[in-house]
């Protein structure tokens, strides 16, 4: 593991986890498509994942990877209830386009 | 075994008022009415008991529940003190109570809130049962704010009648105002000695170098002004004439034979206090006598027969003041209990008269009842000539010797009260030849009703005749049993016994020849010549100002309540508006506020997106370009 991390250097990881961020983040900000937003939150959860993952090899500490096991086990609950709320909104308004969900107007 | 009897002695009506609170209604008239009677029956055999048992020993009954309060060095506790005084004041109150009790089973029978009336009954009996027998100034203050609590809602009794709703506030009002006397009074006294406790305070105030006797005086005025709230003295007395407002046997029982007694109780109970404050004391004589004169010239005119009765309940606790205010705190207590015993029974036999005759108050419309009523009749006749002191009823022996205290002390004082006592003989029995004598003067319909009330009502009333007739036997001048009972309370000073002398027989002579004079007077205007007092409209002259009481009520009105009525208009049309504005202002700022801020709250989820991306962005920039 360590020699891998040595090849390839901590900053690619850094690199990486950035550039899947910020296509989380434009993911989130372009895309009508509530199911494609929530892929990029995904991709963003991730990420940090990879980050953290990285760090933990990095410093030859556990704690980061177990931490991410927490943050997997809580995303898929969330996707579990966030699908469930999905297929909820499709059925009553028959369409998952965020531009149509304006039922939060104040 | 001692606190156990006093638990029972106080709990018992407590219990009483609690069933018939709750399960008044479903019990029934008669049930609720009798389980109240036995309350207060079983409080008057454990009186009973107690009082053999400190008549056999001679020592007080000292119970504490609990410490109630401690705070740095004062300690009041929960406790009651069961001397000599209180026992005595228990057995009248209990003893008078159980007889009231039973006489309002058949007194207020046609009321369909009968058993709230015995509710609030026992609530009063368990309150005046704290009061009298309260180790400390606080317990008796719990009491004495109950009493008053229950004479309020008795008052206003029949609550339908705004006219008795006004007089049961002007009741609680006017001894809300004394109230505050005895609470100040309380705090100097606590804040002198660290203690409420009587036996504490006691030994304090004897053991005590270089009292602060002004500071104590103080204390003792403003005592006093609170018993002048509960007893009815000057100024304060308004409210108990119109406190006859509820039914009468609550006028019987709490507006005079008990409650309005407590200031008398009050001030016996702390004698050490008034003791040493001389001035205060020439105050209380000054003040009981004032009031038992003009009462009793009130008395004169009224039409009323319960409103007769009130003003001679004035003027004969005035009377006890006097006698306090010469430190013969034994012959005021001795007032108080042949005061308890006839005037109950006047009132009873006043309440059986209004029965009789289905609610009429007026004398004017009564006359001849003597044939219809007997028992009542009698029984009132006995009652009268005790409170006017014709010889050998018990009335002659106490207000005698509180003649003759006032005579050894003050000569004008003793006038006062003689001519009080003069107009209480003649207005007794304008009284008692305007209901009882002559022909009928009421309608021909209440005429075929008249009738005599029945064996509950009756036998109360015989039993307060002849204890009327009797009380005096307590304490015969020269040998009385009352003076030894109590004389372990009191600090005598030497030289104070009265001997029985030529004065005390030639002062005994001219008071029974006074009450013999006030009933000649009221035989030959009442009887001889037949008169009947005026209708309203025809009084003129003294008796118009004396027949609307001196215009105390409306001079009252124009000094206090209407000043104070203008006062809270003015605060109701500008402070309250300025106030109501400014905070209706604030509401509408924020309400203003909160309708431009839920504009932002488009619902467009992208623009939710975006925003929070942004914000990411800032917070994250803002670490990074802060360091």
């Amino acid at each position: 593991m360590g020699n891998i991390l040595n090849q390839i250097g901590i900053e690619n990881y850094i690199f990486l986890s950035v550039v899947l961020f910020c296509i989380g983040i434009f993911g989130v900000l372009y895309r009508r498509n509530s199911i494609i937003v929530f892929m990029s939150i995904e991709i963003m959860l991730n990420a940090v994942n990879l980050l953290f993952v990285a760090f933990s090899t990095y410093h030859q500490d556990a704690q980061g990877q177990v931490f991410v096991f927490f943050s997997m086990a809580v995303a898929a609950a969330e996707v579990a209830v966030g699908l469930a709320i999905l297929v909820s909104i499709f059925r009553n308004i028959g369409s998952i386009s965020i531009d149509n969900l304006k039922n939060l107007k104040g | 075994m001692d606190i156990n009897l006093a638990l029972l002695l106080v709990l018992t009506p407590f219990l009483g008022f609690l069933i018939n609170v709750f399960f008044g209604k479903s019990l029934g008239k008669t049930v609720s009415g009798a389980i109240g009677t036995v309350a207060v029956a079983i409080s008057f055999i454990v009186t009973l008991v107690l009082f053999n048992q400190i008549t056999s020993t001679g020592k007080a009954i000292e119970v504490t529940l609990f410490d109630w309060i401690q705070i740095s060095n004062l300690k009041i506790n929960l406790g009651f003190l069961l001397d000599q005084l209180s026992v005595l004041w228990l057995l009248f109150v209990t003893g008078i109570g159980s007889l009231i009790h039973l006489y309002s089973i058949s007194y207020m029978h046609d009321d369909e809130n009968m058993h709230k009336f015995f509710a609030y009954l026992n609530l009063f009996v368990f309150f005046m049962i704290t009061l009298v027998i309260g180790s400390n100034l606080l317990v008796l203050f719990i009491g004495w704010e109950g009493v008053g609590l229950c004479s309020y809602l008795l008052i206003g009794f029949w609550h339908k009648n705004q006219d008795y709703n006004d007089a049961a506030k002007k009741a609680f009002i006017m001894n809300r105002i004394g109230d505050l006397g005895l609470l100040i009074g309380m705090f100097i006294i606590g804040s002198m000695f660290s203690t409420l406790d009587y036996a504490t305070l006691k030994t304090a105030i004897a053991g005590a170098a270089n009292l602060d006797v002004s500071l104590l005086s103080l204390a003792a005025l403003c005592l006093f002004i609170g018993a002048c709230g509960k007893s009815a003295q000057i100024p304060l007395y308004t409210w108990l004439p119109d406190a006859m407002a509820g039914p009468t046997p609550v006028s019987a029982l709490i507006h005079a034979a008990t409650m309005v007694t407590a200031g008398i109780f009050m001030v016996t109970r702390l004698n050490f206090v008034f003791d040493l404050a001389t001035d205060v004391q020439t105050v209380i004589a000054v003040i009981g006598a004032i009031t038992s004169l003009v009462a009793a010239t009130i008395g004169l005119v009224q039409n009323d027969i319960k409103k007769v009765l009130a003003y001679s309940t004035v003027s004969q606790l005035g009377l006890m003041f006097l006698a306090l205010g010469f430190r013969a705190y034994e012959v005021a207590v001795f007032h108080v209990i042949t005061h308890a015993f006839f005037k109950a029974c006047l009132f009873l036999g006043s309440g059986s008269v209004i029965h009789g005759l289905h609610g009429e108050q007026d004398m004017r419309n009564m006359g001849g009842l003597r044939k219809a009523m007997p028992i009542t009749f009698w029984t009132m006749l006995i009652s009268s000539l005790a409170i006017s002191g014709v010889p050998f009823f018990s009335g002659f022996f106490s207000k005698d010797e509180i003649l003759l205290t006032a005579f050894h002390h003050s000569i004008p004082l003793y006038v006062v009260g003689s001519v009080a006592s003069i107009m209480t003989a003649f207005y007794m029995f304008r009284l008692m030849f305007l209901t009882f004598f002559k022909e009928f003067r009421g309608t021909e319909e209440q005429k075929h009703h008249l009738h005599e009330s029945g064996s509950l009502i009756t036998i109360p009333l015989i039993i307060l005749a002849i204890l009327a007739t009797f009380g005096g036997l307590i304490s015969l001048p020269g040998n009385s049993w009352l003076n030894e009972y109590l004389a372990p309370l009191f600090t005598k000073v030497a030289g104070e016994e009265h001997h029985l002398g030529p004065t005390e027989y030639t002062l005994m002579g001219v008071a029974v020849l006074g009450g013999l004079l006030g009933i000649l007077i009221a035989y030959i205007k009442y009887f001889k010549q037949d008169n009947v007092p005026e209708s309203d409209e025809n009084i003129t002259g003294v008796a118009k100002v004396l027949y609307n009481k001196y215009y105390v009520d409306e001079l009252y009105d124009a000094v206090f309540v209407r000043p104070v009525n203008s006062l809270s208009k003015i605060f109701r049309d500008y402070v309250e508006t300025g106030l109501s504005a400014l905070v209706f202002g604030l509401g509408k700022v924020a309400n203003e506020l909160s309708f431009q801020g839920k504009k932002l709250q488009t619902g467009s989820i992208g623009l939710y997106l975006f925003a929070f991306v942004l914000g990411l962005c800032a917070i994250v920039s803002y670490i990074f370009l802060a360091q």
